[in-house]
């Protein structure tokens, strides 16, 4: 599997432009002596034109460079926490509904199509603008936004594989219910769970981004979608205030999508075979 | 040769520019931001209303910039020695923009019966007030109960409009149909509304004044994105921004454009001041030690200079330098960490956290907290910003639930109208974010403050305000932040726009264009 992922040159380029970026998010306090948030020369310095400060400064003389590393933190942790959440979430309802059926599926779907005819951003921002806006409510809004298309397809799959011959011989074995689901059923649907939550996790990066942007970021915490939506009013004048943290979310996101789709071949080499055709 | 010739031309354009009569005739786009809930004066007061009511409202007296009453529908006026009786007298043959005679009845109709009901700002000052008469068609008598030296400055267009007996008279004011008609006295009477585009007011032919106004017709523009604003003017589509209509980093921008003049007065009358609430209440803000090393912990210069593009003034205490009685003899909170560092060791401040609000205002605002946020962070105190939109702002700081708060507030000219509100135990009251919101009480101020405001001269009130501020600075009740200066954006050709107190809100009576 390794040897089939390591081929794939897109993903191996996504991969090292991930741990890129995170090198830089571990590592951002020993690369900038500063914090994002102080004020360290004057403000409107285009990029390159004072040395220590390569990516200029914002509108109180920020560093830019700083602000960038640091706001790859949240973004990732964001990313990280809240697709393990929609996970925790997703992954349970939708063994449930598809290993048991029934009222457990009709009851497990209606509540997942109530979440899905919402539209994903406008409930987000309603769930912050309740919740008031915080690193751990934005990660949380997020979660809960995400989760319905990993409990359909966590359903799609566990039905697909419970009908299997190896499922009916553990039966005959003598193995209960909840332990085949566990123990039989679950192991056998994690590769398209894998997949699907590679491209969660720059889903999430650009729902964060785009709630700071709209003023509904953790105030208290240094984001890239922050540093668009304050840079947005000065677009004509500093340019490089909107651009480089738009790059770095554009780099971000394609690094995801780019392992994802190269797990996606990995894992399901059936499936890679059939799309090349 | 030409350069010579062109200098020359300049010269002589200057020195004729004097002389030269004001031109009649012209159309003037003004930016309205937000849109105005209403038009008649006496019953909305907030300031996109103001802006545009104040050209089809009077009142009895306009006011220059240095805060003297001038004649508008009074011609001249006299106090008497004890302080207690106003006489005014009216200019003669005014009429209302319907062509009914204006009279003394009006006023004594507007200031006793119509706006005792509807202005609550104004009726604080009516408090002092036994009687208003009219004995003949042009002379109009306030008598007060006792001396009240900031009443004088009450008959300000937004705080006493003048409006029609013979519309309002026993009609219920709110649903009176002709709200949606204003008829007033001024130099612009309306024309039409076209809601979310535009507001239109042509010239008053009939106006009293002889030659005035000088424009034709005033529009004024609803455009509800600050960008798009900025646009309007760069395109030559708006000439006139008011102060705040766009955002503080764009305005260097459009005022370096060519033909493009800008001013930060007519805000003398408002004089707005910033500062951020201090919790007097609980936490570490109850402490005065901590208060004043927040003063110090903060570089007031720099957000000036950075966060307000050099705009306004670093605030010295309560009452704004460009307004009656302000004195400077107080202790001075310079930039310096420090001593804040040794106030707050002194206290044994043990970290607890302190939250900041940020008034919901936009970019500036925002930023203007995070640099504060800095400010108190590197001299050790916990400080974080609480995130808000305008409902929360208004919740936490009328139930007292904040730390420290931004907010900026009017003086309206004299420190009893627009300064003692937010500093007498009498005015704390749980509910408002208007009054007392920090919670401070000092009953010996109090006392000062009643007595100043009933003093006859002013002189004894110029010493007794200084006194004032010369405690109040030292107790620290809440943390003075800035004078703001709201630049208003103009076509150069555009003359005498800003000649008043209350800036475009009366200017357009002025203004005239030159071809």
């Amino acid at each position: 599997m390794w040897k089939r992922f390591s081929s794939n040159i897109g993903a191996m380029i996504g991969v090292v432009l991930l741990v890129a970026v995170i090198a830089i998010a571990i590592f951002a306090p020993l690369l900038f002596s500063h914090d994002p948030w102080q004020m360290v020369q004057r403000p409107f310095l285009a990029p390159f034109s004072m040395d220590g400060l390569p990516l200029g400064t914002d509108t109180l003389g920020r560093d830019v460079a700083s602000q960038l590393a640091y706001g790859a933190r949240v973004s990732l942790l964001v990313g990280l926490v809240s697709t393990l959440v929609a996970l925790l979430i997703g992954v349970p309802l939708g063994a449930l509904a598809g290993f048991y059926g029934n009222w457990v599926d009709e009851g497990a779907m209606r509540f997942t199509e109530f979440f899905q005819t919402i539209p994903n951003f406008a409930l987000a921002i309603v769930l912050v603008a309740i919740f008031e806006p915080t690193l751990a409510s934005i990660t949380i809004a997020i979660a809960i936004v995400s989760w319905p298309p990993v409990a359909r397809l966590v359903r799609a799959e566990v039905m697909s594989v419970r009908k299997r011959e190896f499922v009916d011989a553990a039966r005959l074995a003598g193995l209960s219910r909840p332990r085949i689901l566990m123990t039989q059923v679950l192991p056998n649907t994690v590769s398209p769970i894998i997949v699907m939550a590679s491209l969660m996790v720059a889903t999430a990066i650009l729902l964060e981004s785009s709630l700071s942007f709209l003023g509904l970021g953790d105030p208290n915490a240094m984001s890239w979608g922050y540093m668009i939506g304050a840079a947005r009013t000065v677009i004509r004048s500093a340019w490089w205030l909107s651009f480089f943290p738009g790059i770095a979310i554009v780099i971000t996101v394609l690094a995801l999508n780019l392992i994802g789709e190269g797990l996606n071949d990995a894992l399901n080499p059936h499936l890679s075979r059939k799309g090349k055709a | 040769m030409t350069k010579l010739r062109a200098t020359t031309f300049l010269i002589a354009a200057t020195l004729a520019a004097p002389l030269a009569a004001q031109q009649e005739g012209g159309r003037l786009d003004i930016v309205v931001q937000p849109e105005p809930p209403g038009l008649m004066l006496g019953l909305v007061q907030n300031g996109p209303t103001q802006l545009v009511a104040g050209d089809i409202y009077e009142s009895l007296l306009r006011y220059n910039s240095d805060l003297e009453p001038q004649p508008s529908l009074a011609e001249s006026w006299e106090i008497s020695d004890d302080g207690l009786t106003y006489t005014f007298n009216l200019h003669e043959g005014v009429t209302w923009h319907d062509g009914e005679p204006f009279t003394a009845d009006d006023v004594v109709f507007s200031a006793d019966v119509f706006l005792r009901e509807t202005h609550a700002r104004l009726r604080a000052s009516l408090a002092y007030v036994e009687s208003i008469t009219a004995p003949d068609d042009t002379t109009v008598v306030f008598q007060l109960k006792e001396p009240f030296g900031p009443f004088i400055n009450a008959f300000e267009a937004g705080t006493m409009p003048i409006v029609p007996k013979h519309i309002y008279e026993g009609t219920d004011y709110a649903t009176n149909e002709m709200n949606a008609t204003p008829i007033g006295t001024g130099p612009f009477k309306f024309e039409t509304w076209e809601k979310g585009s535009y507001i239109h007011l042509v010239k008053n032919e009939d106006y009293y004044l002889e030659g005035k106004p000088y424009l034709d017709e005033v529009y004024y523009r609803v455009i509800p994105d600050a960008a798009a604003r900025a646009v309007a003017f760069e395109t030559g589509e708006v000439d006139v921004l008011p102060g705040g209509s766009v955002e503080n980093w764009d305005v260097p921008r459009l005022t370096e454009m060519e033909g493009v003049c800008s001013t930060g007065a007519g805000w003398e009358f408002f004089a707005p001041l910033a500062w951020m609430w201090m919790n007097n209440r609980e936490g570490p803000t109850s402490d005065v030690r901590f208060r004043q090393a927040v003063m110090y912990a903060m570089d007031r210069d720099f957000v000036k200079d950075v966060v307000w593009n050099g705009f306004g003034k670093v605030a010295t205490g309560p009452v704004a330098s460009s307004t009656n009685f302000y004195s400077d003899d107080v202790t001075p909170y310079d930039y310096n960490p420090e001593k804040a560092e040794a106030l707050l060791e002194e206290m044994g401040y043990d970290g607890a956290p302190v939250r900041i609000l940020p008034l919901p205002y936009g970019e500036t605002w925002q930023r203007w907290a995070e640099a504060v946020r800095q400010n108190l962070s590197e001299v050790g105190i916990n400080a974080e910003i609480d995130s808000t939109d305008v409902a929360g702002w208004n919740e936490k700081t009328s139930q007292w639930d904040y730390d420290l708060a931004f907010t900026y507030l009017y003086q309206y000219g004299d420190p009893a109208l627009g300064v003692s509100r937010n500093y007498t135990a009498d005015r704390i009251k749980k509910g408002s974010p208007w009054n007392n919101v920090e919670g401070y009480e000092n009953p010996e101020l109090d006392a000062k403050w009643a007595a100043a405001a009933t003093m006859v001269t002013p002189e004894e009130r110029a010493a007794a305000y200084a006194e004032i501020q010369k405690e109040i600075v030292d107790d620290v009740p809440v943390a003075w932040l800035q004078e703001l200066e709201f630049p208003t954006i103009y076509r150069c050709d555009v003359k005498d726009l800003v000649t008043t107190a209350i800036g475009i809100n009366d200017g357009p009576r002025d203004a005239w264009i030159e071809e």
